[in-house]
């Protein structure tokens, strides 16, 4: 198992230099000169263009930018915003709140979503199943910004029952999270059921049937421990891609979180704030994946020594 | 191949059947009488079984014959209590054993007795057990719930029975899933799991269809020896001939959810009573008639949504005659050990192999 | 969030594509029961694709989506049959109107016709839909199929690129690439996001492929002689390729909601181009007031996904061998 958790590692260093140096290339590569987006209609003097082209290695050939950058990166150096604002600070300052935001979405998935999911697969076919299924496609159908704003509208402003816009308080995070949770929550749902129900098909639930063991037993420790594993590994990449920040939720609800930030800069054409950002995305999201692979051979013994 | 004669006596049954009455002394460890078991779909009904009567006793080793389709697992499952209900129904009949009635039990009486008095083996122990339990903790699990023992006795438990199964190494190995096991091992870990509790009856579904020929041998071996120690009774279902031969007591051989033979193993060999019996043992290919065609009885189980009328397997018999289409024939008395549900059984056991 | 989306459109395939790692699993959920089918009433010829489609029609949740997505095309390909308003015809003076006889949908904020505008917006959706999932389907059954068959360093190059262009989260790729271009096309937003998401249709394929081609018909195959190339064709896509077919379905929905998103954004189509996403986007001031705004490409457009996952949804148990 070290060896398999060791080998994924080193797998990883490729594809980020791969995936980082694309990202790269894509935000600095692009035509159109930041340096003259920062400074808007205001021309600026040549010595001070001189200036900021140095600071920010804009002269060097693509690959050399990267790899002073990356340089930078591994010392926790990220750059700095055009007004010089250092990039972690701004992260620093952001991330905290999506992830308080994940986090609560999160956990409305995870409980609403499993115990939905449990409920329908464990009656297949009654009225509550065709309730979770009818009601969770129609969830996944509806994008997520018409969601999020017809829920803005009718809980926040018609009837006012959470507060429309973040307000700072976690309080203002719940809708925003109901929101965000939405899609995820239709498809554990929709996971946990069909795994479920499959479970409940299978030859080794007859033999534990067969054993005598009472239904209890074959359902909440047989079947479940076997339906559980493709539905933990959805939360696990799910969880991942969460922390990336939703950049129409945030957007929505005016949540000063990571997503949110990430797509006023690239409006905006913050460079380094884009690539900054960024980066640390795919940190998380291939770290994320790794655990969520090693997570899967822990739980299912057949996959164990690959 | 005898042809059907023309005339009036053609229509008619012989005159000389009498109906099969078993001769059981005292009460039978589990008798199963009149079973009728159907199939609810979308598409019909399906009469899995259709009046299935038969004894075990103690010690004794039945075994069911009988092709895909033929009832043979559902009869097995209706006994363990065990059929996906909808869609089946058990529409009429008696499961005594030891004198009750298991249809009359409420669920928790039958759960009680579900594996700890009656265990079951199945055919594919890979699919059978859960693969993300260890062996050793589906084995002690049995000790658990049905004994509440501990952890560490159950465990002890467990090992003990891999021991009597003779799985090599069953100390290491109370720790392996079953995945990392070879299906022969698996199967002897299904059957130490059927053990466990000292049934009183075990029901093996095919315990060796899954497997190598020499292992088979060894499987099926231990199945005998572990019986004989406990004097279980032991029902065996299959549908491979050879099987059966040396661990049989007596077999009944099934055919579209009906019971059309049943004899004592040797007798039903050397003479079988029944055209589908018959078919089936010719069809077994022989080293003396080399160069020969194979013999397959002609035809296909019928679709048991539309059973033939009369008796279920005058399509492809071919001794069938006009009241063979007409009346479902009864069990009748070759003697006081054997039966077939054929009008013209004293023809087919008096009959020479037939090609 | 659409990032999740993509990720879960992976997972949704579900029965199919079972774990990162888990390649066994893989095989044992898809495959015995791919291989053609065989005792058929009557001797008809039976095959998981003759089987899957007389299911499909005796589905009336199939039968209905269906419907409703040819009718969603229609309005894409000819506007005309339906309105004989132009959207672009707009009247100031007639903005902010509310359903009526003369304009169905009411007008927006600009005069011009509602209706017409919805309708005329299925185009942009439904294009970059089709073209995405169209694109990626081709380009992923192709290199997907023969990475898989073929294996060697060819493949594994390719695994590692698509393990770089996954690091990159769809929407956020889409539109840091998006901003930059100046006139958005459909075309354009539609060779974006299919550069993004190719790797995904190319590892199921592969997957699938991989699992097919070890079994035992294409090694009887190969042993009676038949070249890579009509083994391929013959008995390695034609099972390998069910589950591309509906994780596309159901992608179809997704890209359309995803274009939707982008225009919403403001780095999906430029305008004036008519789009459903813009359409809410510009409707978000005037919600309150104008309900209608929101209500009708809103509706059009979640209507139009639902469609498209209840009919992927359908095509799946239809080609599901263990549920028939």
């Amino acid at each position: 198992m070290g060896r398999y958790v060791l080998r994924r590692l080193l797998q990883l260093i490729p594809v980020f230099i791969g995936t980082t140096f694309l990202i790269f290339a894509l935000v600095f590569a692009i035509p159109g000169d930041p340096i003259r987006a920062l400074a808007g209609d205001r021309p600026l003097p040549a010595p001070v263009q001189e200036e900021l082209r140095d600071r920010y290695n804009l002269d060097d050939p693509l690959v050399v930018q990267y790899g002073k950058y990356m340089a930078n990166l591994v010392q926790g150096d990220f750059g700095q915003d055009f007004r010089g604002r250092p990039v972690s600070d701004i992260m620093a300052e952001r991330w905290p709140i999506t992830i308080k935001l994940s986090l609560a979405a999160f956990a409305i998935e995870i409980v609403i979503g499993l115990l939905a999911g449990l409920l329908a697969g464990l009656r297949l076919g009654s009225f509550i199943d065709n309730v979770v299924r009818i009601s969770t496609v129609v969830i996944i159908s509806i994008p997520v910004f018409v969601l999020g704003f017809t829920l803005q509208i009718l809980l926040g402003v018609k009837w006012e029952i959470f507060p429309v816009a973040y307000n700072g308080t976690f309080n203002g995070l719940l809708l925003p999270a109901i929101v965000l949770a939405s899609l995820s929550l239709a498809y554990v749902a929709r996971l946990t059921r069909t795994t479920l129900a499959e479970n409940l098909r299978a030859d080794y639930v007859r033999t534990a049937v067969a054993k005598g063991l009472p239904r209890r037993r074959v359902v909440g420790v047989h079947t479940l421990r076997n339906s559980l594993i493709p539905v933990v590994t959805f939360l696990g990449v799910d969880l991942g891609s969460l922390m990336a920040g939703a950049i129409v939720t945030e957007g929505i609800f005016n949540i000063p979180g990571i997503g949110n930030q990430v797509f006023r800069s690239i409006l905006s054409q913050e460079s380094t704030v884009v690539v900054g950002i960024v980066t640390a995305l795919v940190v998380i999201y291939l770290f994320s994946n790794l655990i969520v692979d090693i997570l899967y051979a822990v739980l299912d013994p057949r996959i164990r020594y690959d | 191949m005898t042809q059907a004669p023309a005339g009036p006596a053609a229509t008619a049954a012989p005159l000389d059947l009498e109906e099969w009455q078993p001769v059981i002394s005292g009460t039978p460890l589990l008798e199963v009488r009149d079973l009728h078991v159907e199939f609810r779909t979308r598409d019909g009904v399906a009469n899995a079984i259709n009046g299935v009567t038969f004894y075990l006793n103690a010690g004794e080793t039945l075994a069911i014959l009988g092709e895909s389709g033929s009832g043979k697992s559902v009869s097995a499952q209706a006994i363990m209590g065990i059929i996906d209900s909808p869609p089946g129904f058990i529409t009429k009949g008696q499961l005594l054993f030891q004198g009750n009635d298991l249809l009359k039990m409420g669920p928790e009486e039958r759960r009680k007795i579900r594996g700890r008095r009656i265990a079951m083996i199945f055919q594919d122990a890979l699919s059978a057990l859960n693969p993300v339990f260890t062996v050793g903790y589906q084995l002690a699990e049995m000790y658990r719930v049905h004994r509440g023992m501990s952890k560490a006795d159950a465990k002890k438990g467990a090992i003990e029975l891999m021991d009597r199964v003779r799985i090599p190494l069953a100390k290491e190995r109370v720790n392996d899933y079953p995945h990392q096991f070879s299906g022969g091992m698996r199967q002897r870990v299904m059957i130490a799991m059927a053990m466990s509790l000292d049934p009183d009856i075990i029901i093996a579904d095919e315990p060796t269809t899954a497997l190598d020929v020499t292992v088979q041998a060894q499987v099926m071996e231990l199945l005998a020896e572990l019986q004989a120690e406990a004097q279980m009774g032991l029902i065996l279902i299959t549908h491979d001939l050879g099987v059966v031969a040396d661990v049989a007591d007596r077999i009944a051989v099934m055919y579209a959810g009906r019971i059309v033979e049943q004899a004592p193993i040797y007798d039903i060999y050397a003479r079988p009573a029944h055209p589908y019996t018959e078919g089936l043992l010719q069809s077994i290919p022989r080293l003396d008639l080399k160069g020969q065609d194979l013999f397959a009885i002609k035809g296909l189980p019928p679709n048991l949504m539309h059973i033939p009328p009369g008796c279920a397997f005058n399509p492809r018999c071919p001794y069938s005659r006009d009241i063979c289409r007409e009346e479902v024939p009864k069990l009748y008395r070759v003697n006081a050990d054997r039966a077939s549900a054929c009008y013209f059984w004293k023809e087919v056991i008096d009959g020479a192999p037939k090609r | 969030m659409t990032e999740q989306q993509q990720k879960v459109s992976r997972a949704d395939a579900g029965s199919f594509v079972a774990a990162p790692q888990g390649g066994a699993a893989l095989e044992a959920e898809v495959l015995p029961g791919l291989l053609p089918a065989g005792a058929a009433p009557e001797g008809r010829r039976a095959s998981l694709w003759s089987d899957a489609w007389r299911e499909l029609r005796r589905n009336p949740i199939a039968i209905i989506s269906s419907l409703f997505i040819l009718l969603v095309v229609l309005m894409a390909v000819v506007p005309g049959l339906f309105t004989r308003q132009d959207p672009r015809a707009c009247e100031i003076t007639l903005s902010k109107l509310r359903p009526s006889g003369e304009h169905w949908f009411g007008t927006d904020n600009l005069g011009c016709d509602y209706f017409a505008q919805t309708i005329y917006g299925a185009r942009a959706s439904i294009s970059v839909g089709v073209l995405v999932t169209l694109g990626t389907a081709i380009l992923g059954i192709l290199i997907g199929a023969a990475a898989g068959y073929y294996g060697g360093i060819a493949d594994a190059l390719l695994s590692r690129a698509s393990d770089i262009v996954l690091g990159i989260p769809l929407v956020l790729g889409a539109i840091v690439i998006l901003t930059v271009i100046r006139s958005r096309t459909i075309f354009t937003v539609a060779l974006v996001l299919m550069l993004l998401y190719w790797p995904t249709v190319v590892r199921i394929m592969r997957s699938t492929v991989i699992g097919t081609r070890n079994m035992d018909y294409v090694q009887a195959a190969k042993a009676l002689g038949a070249g890579n190339l009509r083994v391929i064709r013959r008995h390695v896509l034609p099972n390998a390729i069910a589950p591309v077919i509906v994780v596309s379905t159901i992608n179809l929905g997704i890209f359309i909601a995803v274009e939707a998103t982008l225009s919403y954004l403001g780095v999906g189509l430029s305008r004036p181009a008519i789009s459903w996403g813009l359409m809410i986007s510009d409707a978000q001031r005037l919600f309150r007031s104008f309900p209608h705004l929101l209500l009708f490409p809103g509706l059009f457009l979640s209507v139009t996904v639902l469609s498209f996952i209840l009919l992927g949804d359908a095509v799946r148990d239809a080609l599901d061998p263990k549920l028939r």
